[in-house]
């Protein structure tokens, strides 16, 4: 089986996404999943509160599953001065890490299933941009 | 699977354009200067619409210089472009110049209408879409603009953002050259359906 980051690195070029190889989880217990992101050199991405109403936010979203979201936490964005803006933008750059949170009801059952996700990004240099894209991501688990 | 735009149809030119974006804003060294008449090829034929719902086509505007121009109003280095190509409509329009500006917005209209208005643009702007973009190459990243000369056909490629003299310096030279066998200067071709 390719690893995850094959797989994606292989889909998506400049941002690549490492999801956990595989999540256990608890009944009961509250469960984080970290999303390791890492953009190509001289790539950034608009935060997920960009400074500009016309810039397309980064945003991680969860399909409907066993697990029940609790919440999604990014990075704190940087600040940074683009000669094609006059304020600085809020942007991630480099290497950042995306944390959700979920809860599992106690009910669950076990086995393995697979958490699924997109992750919508824009990604510009300081000179051209990218599309709007949406990759999607996905978490093997299984409950215990 | 990622989703994207089927407007962007491969990525190898974005890794050129990453590099000489790093060195400032000039253009790509690899997509040089106006090229000689004798390997233009025709740019591609479209149909797109206006704010207004007019169908407009590059046949229209043959016998003109026009500036086509990929954007989108979520593309910062874009916005650095607008002000340039609003003096080049200004100066150059009676000299048989136009742009026309393709906004790549999948929300459309309702977006890029208020920004169109807030940058006061005044030159002509379509909707576009993915057959459009793919006939223009694909159209991998924004900005791109091709510069047309007056016989229709593609004189120059600017990928990423470019210097405002390298854009001018095309601009003045194809309106310079001679019409070969095209229609009158300023005069765009009448064609059905066009305002």
């Amino acid at each position: 089986m390719a690893s995850p980051w094959l797989t994606l690195a292989q889909n998506n070029d400049v941002l690549t996404i490492v999801p956990p190889a595989r999540l256990s989880v608890k009944r009961g217990a509250p469960v984080e999943v970290k999303l390791q992101c890492k953009l190509r050199d001289g790539y950034h991405t608009n935060s997920h509160t960009p400074s500009d109403p016309y810039l397309v936010p980064l945003k991680l979203t969860w399909d409907a599953s066993l697990l029940t979201p609790a919440g999604v936490t990014y990075p704190k964005p940087v600040m940074e001065k683009y000669d094609f803006n006059p304020q600085p933008l809020s942007v991630f750059t480099g290497a950042f890490e995306i944390v959700s949170s979920f809860s599992t009801p106690a009910g669950l059952p076990s086995g393995p299933n697979l958490l699924t996700g997109k992750l919508r990004y824009q990604a510009c240099t300081k000179a051209m941009c990218l599309p709007p894209k949406t990759v999607q991501v996905q978490v093997p688990l299984v409950v215990q | 699977m990622p989703v994207a735009p089927r407007w962007v149809v491969s990525i190898p030119l974005l890794a050129a354009v990453a590099l000489f974006s790093c060195a400032g804003q000039s253009g790509s060294k690899t997509q040089g200067k106006v090229k000689a008449i004798s390997s233009r090829k025709p740019a591609p034929e479209f149909a797109l619409k206006d704010p207004d719902g007019k169908v407009v086509r590059l046949a229209d505007y043959r016998g003109k210089v026009v500036l086509l121009n990929f954007w989108a109003t979520w593309c910062g280095p874009c916005k650095i472009e607008m002000p340039w190509f609003i003096e080049f409509e200004r100066r150059y329009k009676d000299r048989g110049f136009a742009v026309i500006g393709v906004s790549m917005d999948e929300e459309g209209w309702p977006v890029v209408k208020p920004f169109i208005t807030n940058m006061a643009v005044n030159y002509r702007v379509v909707q576009g879409d993915d057959t459009t973009a793919e006939l223009y190459g694909g159209v991998e990243a924004l900005p791109t603009s091709f510069l047309i000369d007056r016989e229709g056909r593609i004189a120059q490629t600017l990928v990423g953002l470019h210097g405002r003299d390298e854009f001018d310096h095309g601009i003045q030279e194809l309106l310079d050259a001679q019409s070969a066998g095209a229609g009158a200067v300023g005069q765009p071709v009448a064609h059905a359906g066009a305002e």
